[in-house]
C-alpha cells in the first residue's frame, strides 16, 4: 500500500467531479481526500486527489482517468519535489482559564484564532500533514468538537509546471514500455 | 438564418454523420425528435423492446464498422437501453444512444419518467452529455460519433431534455472537433515498434494472440501476412474470431476457457506471444499466474489502459492495430520454425475438436450450417453453449462475419443483432445461433423482423436447458440441476404467430433440408432443433486452472 497524490486537471463542466470519483470508487479505492477550484484558467478545474492503495491498481486508475474526455492531465505529484498544504479548521473547547494555554499552543504552530466562543474558540491552521497532526494532538486534551479539513492542496516545486496547456496532455512522452 | 427546432437539427446533424438508419422506440420526451424524423430522408425501424435497439444498433455496428444509432424515450425507455449500451461498452462497438429527457426545467425533480441516465451510464459509455442547450446540440453530435468512432471505439449517449429538442436554434455546422482532454494516438512510437520487431526475431516459438482490435482496426489481411512472414501460428479470442481465417494452416481456431486443446497448449509452451488487440480475458487466461508462462509477451493495442493491466508484458507497442502491423511487417524479415509448427500439427492432429454420433448434436448443425453456407453467412449468438459450439464448429474466414457479446456475455443479444446486421447487409444469409432460454430474452422482436421484411434465421439450440449453467452444476455442483430446466413455449408456433416461419428438427437427417429452406425462405424463419439434451461444451478448462488442464 503506498499513498500518492494525484493531481488532476479537469474541463470545468458539470458532472466532471462524478466521472472522476466514480472511477477511484468503481476499482475499490478509497478518496482519502480531494480539493477541487478553478485554475488560472477558468475553464479548467485542478483536482488534488489523495489515495492509498497497491500500485498496480493506481497505475491502472491513473490510466482510466487519462481516458476520460474531459480529463486534460493526470500527474503523480508524490514522485516528484512538490509542496503540498491543507487548511483545517478546529473547534476546541476554551474555558476561560484554559484560554491561554490554547493560544501558546496557537502561537507556536503558528496557526490563528478566527473566531472565539464562550466556551470556545476556532483555530485555523495550514500545512502540511505533519504539522496539521501535530496540532490537532496537542489540542485534543481540551476537547476537540469539530474538527474540517479542505483536503490538501499539491503543486511542484521550481519551474516545473502542470497545466493543461502543453499540446495533448493525455500523454505521458516516452513511454513504450510497459514496467 | 432560419431557425429549426432541436428535433430537425438532430436529424441533419445525424444526416451530416452519413446515419442511414435509427434502431428506436417512441415515447412523450422524444416526440419533437420523432416529429422530425416523420418527414426526414433517415430510416427508423420501430423495435418492440429498447433493449433490443440498442442490441440491434450494436449489430449494424460490428457488421459494417459503422456506427450504429439508437433512441428511446426518457426514463423506462432510456434504462431499457442500458444493457445493451453496456454489451456495446465491453466490446468495444460504437453505437450512438439518443434519449429523450424531461424538460430542463424538470430535472431533479423526480419528474415524471425521470431517469439520471447519464448518471446510469456513467461506468458502461465512453462518454456521454446531457444537451442543455438547443445551440449546443449540432456540436454534440459531432462529438459524439467522433469519440464513439474514432481511437478504441465505444458507446456515446446523447441525452436530449424535451425543451431543447423542442427549442428552436438555427444550424450552423459544427466544423471539425478539438478536443484538448480527447487525442487518440494512431501511430505507434519507433523505438517501440523497434524492441517488438527485436523479440519477435528472436522467436523460436512464437504465437500470434489475436482479439477484437484486428477485426475493429480492419488488419486482418495485415495479420495473415505476418503470421505467414514469420511463420507463427495464430489464435484467436472470441472477439478477435473472422480476424484470421480459420481455414488457413496456421489457425489454431479459438483459445481460453473453451478453446482448442492445441491454441492452450501452445501458448503454454510458445517463448514469445504476440498479443494484438487483445485484453487478457479472465475467460481466455484462466489461472493468470501459469499464463503462457515461459513466453516474453509483446503487446500490441490502442489502449494503453490495456498494458499490464492483467499480465505482465515485456514490450507494449500502443497503436492503432493496423498502422503497428504495417509498421512491423516493413522491418521483419522472414522466419521459420519448422520444429515448432511441426509439433503444433501433432497436436492438432491428435486432439481435433469432436462430438459424438448418437442423436441430433449441436456441433452437427453447425457445421451443417456451415457447409450448406459455404461459410459465407453472417452469424451472430446468443450467449451459452450454443455460442461456444458456433464459435468452434463453425469456419470463420471473413471479418465481421461472427457476431457475438464477449464482454458482457448477454443472453438476448444474437437475435437482435442478427436484425441490426441484416438491416447493414441486406443481400446476406443472416443466421442467430440461439438458445432456447436466450431466445426467449428478445423474442418479441419477431414482429420487428416480419413487419420490415428482414429474413433473418433462428437456428436454436434446443435442450430445454440453460444450457451452460447446467453444464457447470453438472461439473462442478454434482449435478444438481437447481433451477437450469426451462419449460419453452412451441416456438414453430410462436413464429407463426407472428407471421414468420417456424421448422422443427428432431434428427439428423433433417438438418441440412431445414436449413436450405430456411435460407431460401423470404420470411424470418425460427428453426427449433430438438438437441441431445445434456450435451457439453468440451474441452473446457475449470474455471481458475491453467488453460491446459482441461476436461474432455
Ligand atoms: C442476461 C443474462 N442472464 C443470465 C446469464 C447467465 N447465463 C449464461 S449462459 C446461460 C444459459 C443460456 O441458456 P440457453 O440460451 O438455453 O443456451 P444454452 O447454454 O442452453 O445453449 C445463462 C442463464 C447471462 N449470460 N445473461
Ligand atoms: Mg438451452
Amino acid at each position: 500500500m503506498v499513498r500518492h497524490t494525484l493531481a488532476v486537471l479537469v474541463e470545468n463542466n458539470p458532472g466532471v467531479l462524478a466521472r472522476v470519483a466514480g472511477l477511484f470508487g468503481r476499482r475499490g479505492f478509497n478518496i482519502e481526500s480531494l480539493a477541487v477550484g478553478q485554475t488560472e484558467n477558468p475553464a479548467v478545474s485542478r483536482m488534488t486527489i489523495v489515495v492509498e492503495g497497491d500500485q498496480r491498481v493506481l497505475e491502472q486508475v491513473v490510466k482510466q482517468l487519462r481516458k476520460l474526455v474531459e480529463v486534460l492531465k493526470v500527474q503523480d505529484v508524490t514522485k516528484e519535489e512538490h509542496v503540498d498544504r491543507e487548511l483545517v479548521l478546529i473547534k476546541v473547547n476554551a474555558e476561560p482559564a484554559k484560554r491561554a494555554e490554547i493560544i501558546q499552543i496557537v502561537e507556536i504552530f503558528r496557526a490563528h484564532i478566527v473566531d472565539i466562543g464562550r466556551k470556545n474558540l476556532i483555530v485555523e491552521v495550514t500545512g502540511d500533514e505533519g504539522k496539521v497532526n501535530a496540532l490537532e494532538n496537542a489540542l485534543k486534551p481540551f476537547g476537540i468538537r469539530e474538527l474540517v479539513r479542505t483536503g490538501k492542496v499539491a503543486m511542484l516545486r521550481g519551474a516545473k509546471e502542470i497545466t493543461a496547456s502543453e499540446g495533448n496532455s493525455q500523454e505521458e512522452r516516452s513511454f513504450p514500455f510497459e514496467r | 438564418m432560419k431557425k429549426i427546432s432541436g428535433g430537425e437539427i438532430l436529424v441533419r446533424s445525424l444526416k451530416k454523420e452519413g446515419v442511414e438508419v435509427i434502431f428506436g422506440y417512441p415515447g412523450g420526451a422524444v416526440l419533437p425528435i420523432y416529429d422530425a424524423l416523420h418527414d426526414a430522408e433517415i430510416r427508423h425501424i420501430l423495435m418492440r423492446h429498447e433493449q433490443a435497439a440498442a442490441h440491434a444498433a450494436d449489430g449494424y455496428a460490428r457488421a459494417t464498422g459503422r456506427p450504429g444509432v439508437c433512441m428511446a424515450t426518457s426514463g423506462p425507455g432510456a434504462t431499457n437501453l442500458v444493457t445493451g449500451i453496456a454489451t456495446a461498452f465491453m466490446d468495444s462497438s460504437p453505437v450512438v444512444a439518443i434519449t429523450g429527457q424531461v424538460p430542463t426545467a424538470m430535472i431533479g425533480r423526480d419528474s415524471f419518467q425521470e431517469a439520471d441516465i447519464t448518471g446510469i451510464t456513467l461506468p458502461i459509455t465512453k462518454h456521454n452529455y446531457l444537451v442543455k442547450d438547443v445551440r449546443e446540440l449540432a456540436r454534440t453530435v459531432r462529438e459524439a460519433f467522433y469519440i464513439a468512432t474514432t481511437g478504441r471505439p465505444g458507446p456515446v449517449l446523447i441525452d436530449i431534455p424535451r425543451d431543447v429538442s423542442g427549442g428552436k436554434a438555427a444550424y450552423t455546422d459544427p466544423g471539425p472537433v478539438d478536443l484538448p482532454g480527447y487525442k487518440p494516438v494512431l501511430d505507434p512510437d519507433d523505438a517501440a515498434v523497434l524492441a517488438a520487431a527485436q523479440l519477435i526475431a528472436g522467436a523460436r516459438r512464437p504465437v500470434i494472440y489475436a482479439g477484437g482490435g484486428v477485426v475493429i482496426s480492419g488488419a486482418h489481411e495485415e495479420l495473415r501476412q505476418l503470421a505467414e512472414l514469420i511463420m507463427s501460428p495464430v489464435t484467436t479470442t472470441l472477439m478477435g474470431i473472422g480476424g484470421f481465417p480459420g481455414n488457413h494452416p496456421l489457425s489454431l481456431g479459438m483459445l481460453g476457457m473453451h478453446g482448442t486443446r492445441y491454441a492452450n497448449y501452445a501458448v503454454c509452451e510458445c517463448d514469445v506471444l504476440i498479443a494484438i488487440g487483445a485484453r487478457f480475458d479472465d475467460r481466455v487466461t484462466g489461472k493468470v499466474e501459469s499464463f503462457a508462462p515461459e513466453a516474453k509477451i509483446v503487446h500490441i493495442d490502442i489502449d494503453k489502459a490495456e498494458f499490464a493491466k492483467n499480465v505482465r508484458v515485456d514490450v507494449a507497442v500502443r497503436g492503432d492495430v493496423r498502422r503497428v502491423l504495417k509498421r512491423l511487417l516493413a522491418v521483419l524479415k522472414g522466419a521459420a520454425h519448422p520444429a515448432w509448427l511441426e509439433k503444433v500439427d501433432t497436436w492438432k492432429k491428435e486432439y481435433p475438436l469432436e462430438f459424438g454420433e448418437n442423436g441430433l448434436k449441436p456441433q452437427f448443425i453447425i457445421r451443417e450450417l456451415d457447409r450448406v453456407t459455404q461459410g459465407k453467412a453472417r452469424i451472430t449468438t446468443e450467449v451459452g453453449q450454443n455460442q461456444m459450439w458456433a464459435a468452434q464448429f463453425f469456419t470463420f474466414t471473413r471479418p465481421r462475419s461472427f457476431i457475438s457479446s464477449g464482454g458482457l456475455g448477454t443472453m438476448g443479444f444474437g437475435f437482435p443483432a442478427a436484425l441490426g446486421v441484416q438491416v447493414a447487409c441486406p443481400d446476406e444469409t443472416v443466421f442467430d445461433i440461439a438458445g432456447d432460454g436466450s431466445i426467449q430474452m428478445n423474442i418479441q422482436e419477431l414482429a420487428t423482423a416480419v413487419s420490415n421484411d428482414l429474413p433473418v434465421n433462428v437456428a436454436i439450440m434446443d435442450n430445454g436447458f440453460l444450457g451452460m449453467v447446467r453444464q457447470w452444476q453438472e461439473l462442478f455442483y454434482k449435478r444438481r440441476y437447481s433451477h437450469t430446466e426451462l419449460y419453452g413455449p412451441d416456438f414453430v408456433k410462436v413464429a407463426e404467430a407472428y407471421g414468420a416461419e417456424g421448422i422443427r428438427v428432431t434428427e439428423p437427417v433433417g438438418v441440412s433440408a431445414a436449413l436450405e429452406q430456411a435460407i431460401a425462405s423470404p420470411k424470418p424463419v425460427f428453426i427449433d432443433f430438438i438437441i441431445e439434451r445434456e450435451e457439453n461444451v468440451m474441452p473446457m478448462v475449470p474455471p481458475g486452472e491453467s488453460i491446459d488442464k482441461m476436461l474432455g
